[in-house]
This record gives structure tokens, C-alpha cells and sequence, in this order.
């Protein structure tokens, strides 16, 4: 800082351009550039991600996941002008998950109606109404706020997959700043889920399912809500209001305070996910199709049918937490269903 | 000394839900001197209706809240030391949730 020059405020230059004025700081790297040198290193990013792994071929057709928030925004976004910039010949959705939750979601797929409108790109929106007969609302005013996160999360699951083949998409790939994974990988790391844990940090999960999932992720894009505000994006910012989830708010605000402390430490906490994937041993389970919607399933019931079932028969709390003799548990799997149902909380990550 | 408040990213439902705030700062003793640091304690007293928690943590604000003075971060213009000068334009958005 250039000690008493309390006038100079904001005439650091940038350091890459030299020229115009410095207005963000990148905290991994600590260098101070402006605007336009910030937007240029950000999308390069994503696109040196895609072509690290090869994400994509010329003509597939690719679904976004959009939620309406910073990240599927921004993504959405940079995606849209690297495929028109790279020429990498994709056909571009968006896809958007109406939970039915209202003055939450419906105010956010407003957001993504007019995404649809600012980056042209088509949308279909797929509800937990038409898709299960039930909405978000409904479920909570029968099984009360408690466990409303499980049914959230399976449901929005399964959700994106089935509006994802109606696109006859070949792939969904969905936005994550390095803030998500530091968090996700923490949390599993407390829920001592090692095989989510190794896959939380992959860029390409879910081969074995029906559509493969990609987050063109780095460690380094730390910075989506200074691109969305400086690019002046049209997101939503509002908490699902059935989600306080406050365990995942505890990591949360642990890790910005760690990187408070340390900038690197949300670098570091990845890279510990990352590692952790050599030492997987954990086998998963044989997929197979539910018998009743025909989803990919371990189970004879997907975990989708299973809640269904409860709530359809008043028993909302089968297929979660200690109750016995859920659907598809014959074959003494019963606690491994259970608890990998528990498991997956509701949040904007799907891995 | 006027100012342009801008509040973001939820933490516009913490004061009013209004984003935008014009505000008029009367310093103390005549001085026309006003830092980030003061700026931030009149805020938490004057604007902020609900869960400071969410915006503030100690004397700063809280791990998560980006802050940009005219444009730029504030971690490059010395933070609570930051002075601030007559239509500046002060923008903090929370980063918290709503991925
Ligand atoms: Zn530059
Ligand atoms: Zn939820
Ligand atoms: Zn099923």
C-alpha cells in the first residue's frame, strides 16, 4: 500500500495489461488486475478446463443446469460465448428444476425465463408436480421441515436426469465455484462419505448413469460473484426457503474464515478431495432399473419411488431415517439404502 | 457526505429488502474524513434491520461478503482503512448461498 497516498485510493494498475486500472484481486494468485483482464483470465479458465478434458465434441447437445443462482448464471453465460468464440459446435439448453416452492422458486425460474431471453438459449423447465404428482409445498405440509431436504435432493436428482433425456442431451454440466467444492468435500469428509468424497472433485461423474454430469470446474475460479456483478448477470440470490441446513452453513462459513486466515486454504481443502481419490475402495453398488419408473436403480425401487411410495400411502417417513422395512430392502441392505438416501442433502450440488 | 450504498447477493433482505440506498453521512466534529471502518458501523446502526450476524463479523464485515468501493475490490484499496470520499458508490454483496 503506498502509505499515505490516502488520495491514490484505486490508481494500482493492473498487472497483467499494465495499463488500466486495477479493480480485482484474485486471491490464490494475489495479483491485482482490472475489468477487462479479470474476464479474460476467468473464461479462459473454464476453457482451458474443457479442453484439458476434453469435455466436449463438435454437435453434441448440452444440457445447464439452472438453477437461476450466480453460478448456472455465469456459467450459462461463458459457456454460451465460448461456444460462439471456439467454435465448439455445441447445441446449448437450459434446464431448470421447478420444485414447486413458492416465492422461492418460482421468483428464481423467473430469472431463468429471462436468461433464456439474454443468452438465447432454449429452456425446459421439469416439476416435481408433473413429474411425481406432488409438489415441494405438498410434501413439506405433510412431513413437516424435518428430512424435506432428502426428498428435495433425490427428487431434483432425478429431476435433471429425465429433463435431461426429453433434450436427448448427451451430456449436463452444471456450475460450481471453488467455494461448493471446498464445502462439499468437507462435508463428506464429516458424513465420513469416502465414495462421495473421491467423486465430489471429479469434473466428470455419474458415466455409469443415464447422462453423464460435468462441472468445467478449477480450483482457481474463485471468482463468480465479482463476474456476475461486474457483468451485471441476472441472478437470484435467495436461500431455498425449506433449507437452512445449517450444517452446511457451519462448513461454509468455516471455510471462508479459514480462507480468511490463509487464501490458500480453499485451494488446499480441494486438493485434499482430490487426493482422496486414489484411496477409494469402496466398491459401489450394481446398477440396474427400478421397477417401477424404470430409473437407474441398485435397488428394486429407485430412492425417488421409495419416498414416493411413503408419501402416497400417508407414510411419509418411509425410505427415511431409522424406520424398518422399507421398500427394496430385502436383501439386507436395508441400512446401506437408508443411509445413502440420508445422505444426500438438498443444495445446488447434485455429485 | 453522500454516498451510494448498493447491498446484494441477500443482503438486501437484511435492510428493507431495498438494494439501493442513497445516503447521507454526517460526520463527527466537522471532519471530512470518513473511513470503510466508520462507514460499516453506521451501516450496522442505521441500515441493517435484521441478522447482523449475516452482514457483520468483529469490526469487519463477515468472511463471504464481497466489497467494492467505485468499483473495485476493497482488499486493493486497504479495507477498513479505505477512504472514502463525497459520491462514492459502496457495494456489498454476501456470497454465501444461492449457488
Ligand atoms: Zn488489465
Ligand atoms: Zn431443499
Ligand atoms: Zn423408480
Amino acid at each position: 500500500m503506498e502509505g499515505a497516498g490516502e488520495r491514490k485510493r484505486g490508481v494500482r494498475l493492473c498487472c497483467v495489461c499494465k495499463k488500466a486500472r486495477a479493480s480485482v484481486k484474485r486471491p490464490k494468485t494475489l495479483d491485482h488486475i482490472c475489468r477487462e483482464c479479470f474476464y479474460h483470465a476467468f473464461e479462459s479458465e473454464i476453457h482451458q478446463v474443457i479442453i484439458r478434458n476434453s469435455l466436449f465434441r463438435p454437435g453434441e447437445r448440452v444440457a445447464i443446469g439452472a438453477s437461476g443462482g450466480k453460478d448456472s448464471t455465469v456459467l450459462a453465460y461463458v459457456l454460451s460465448k465460448l461456444n460462439r468464440l471456439h467454435n465448439y459446435g455445441l447445441h446449448l439448453f437450459l434446464l431448470s428444476v421447478d420444485e414447486g416452492i413458492t416465492g422461492y422458486r418460482d421468483d428464481s425460474l423467473e430469472t431463468v425465463h429471462r436468461n433464456q431471453v439474454q443468452y438465447g438459449l432454449p429452456l425446459k423447465v421439469v416439476s416435481y408436480k408433473d413429474l411425481y404428482g406432488w409438489t415441494m409445498d405438498q410434501i413439506v405440509d405433510v412431513i413437516g421441515f424435518k428430512n424435506n431436504c432428502t426428498f428435495c435432493g433425490v427428487f431434483r436428482r432425478q429431476a435433471l436426469d429425465r429433463g435431461a433425456s426429453l433434450l436427448k442431451v448427451d451430456k449436463l454440466v452444471t456450475g460450481h465455484n471453488a467455494d461448493d467444492i471446498a464445502e462439499t468435500v468437507l462435508l463428506n469428509l464429516l458424513r465420513g462419505d469416502v465414495a462421495r468424497l473421491s467423486r465430489c472433485t471429479s469434473i466428470t461423474t455419474g458415466e455409469d448413469g443415464p447422462i453423464p454430469r460435468c462441472k468445467p470446474f478449477n480450483p482457481n475460479l474463485d471468482s463468480f460473484i465479482t463476474y456476475a456483478y461486474f457483468k451485471r448477470l441476472d441472478y437470484f440470490s435467495t436461500e431455498c426457503i425449506y433449507s437452512p441446513n445449517a450444517y452446511r452453513g457451519f462448513a461454509r462459513e468455516f471455510i471462508k474464515d479459514l480462507e480468511r486466515i490463509r487464501p490458500r486454504a480453499i485451494l488446499d481443502i480441494i486438493k485434499s478431495g482430490e487426493n482422496f481419490r486414489i484411496s477409494t475402495t469402496t466398491k459401489m453398488p450394481e446398477q440396474g432399473t427400478c421397477e417401477r419408473c424404470g430409473y437407474i436403480s441398485s435397488q428394486k425401487w429407485c430412492k425417488a419411488c421409495v419416498l414416493l411410495d411413503g408419501l402416497n400411502r400417508g407414510l411419509p417417513k418411509l425410505g427415511i431415517g431409522r424406520s424398518r422395512g422399507s421398500v427394496g430392502s430385502e436383501n439386507g441392505n436395508e441400512s446401506k439404502v437408508e443411509k445413502s438416501i440420508q445422505g444426500k442433502q438438498c443444495g445446488t450440488l447434485d455429485f | 457526505m453522500q454516498l451510494t450504498l448498493e447491498f446484494g447477493g441477500g443482503l438486501e433482505l437484511l435492510c428493507d429488502s431495498k438494494k439501493i440506498h442513497n445516503v447521507n453521512i454526517e460526520q463527527q466534529n466537522g471532519e471530512n474524513k470518513l473511513t470503510m471502518k466508520d462507514l460499516l458501523s453506521w451501516v450496522r446502526t442505521n441500515l441493517i434491520k435484521e441478522r447482523p450476524e449475516m452482514f457483520m463479523k468483529g469490526d469487519t464485515v463477515r468472511p463471504g461478503v464481497l466489497v467494492l468501493v467505485n468499483d473495485c475490490d476493497w482488499e486493493l484499496s486497504g479495507q477498513l482503512e479505505t477512504s472514502l470520499e463525497e459520491k462514492d458508490v459502496v457495494v456489498f454483496i454476501s456470497t454465501l448461498h444461492g449457488g
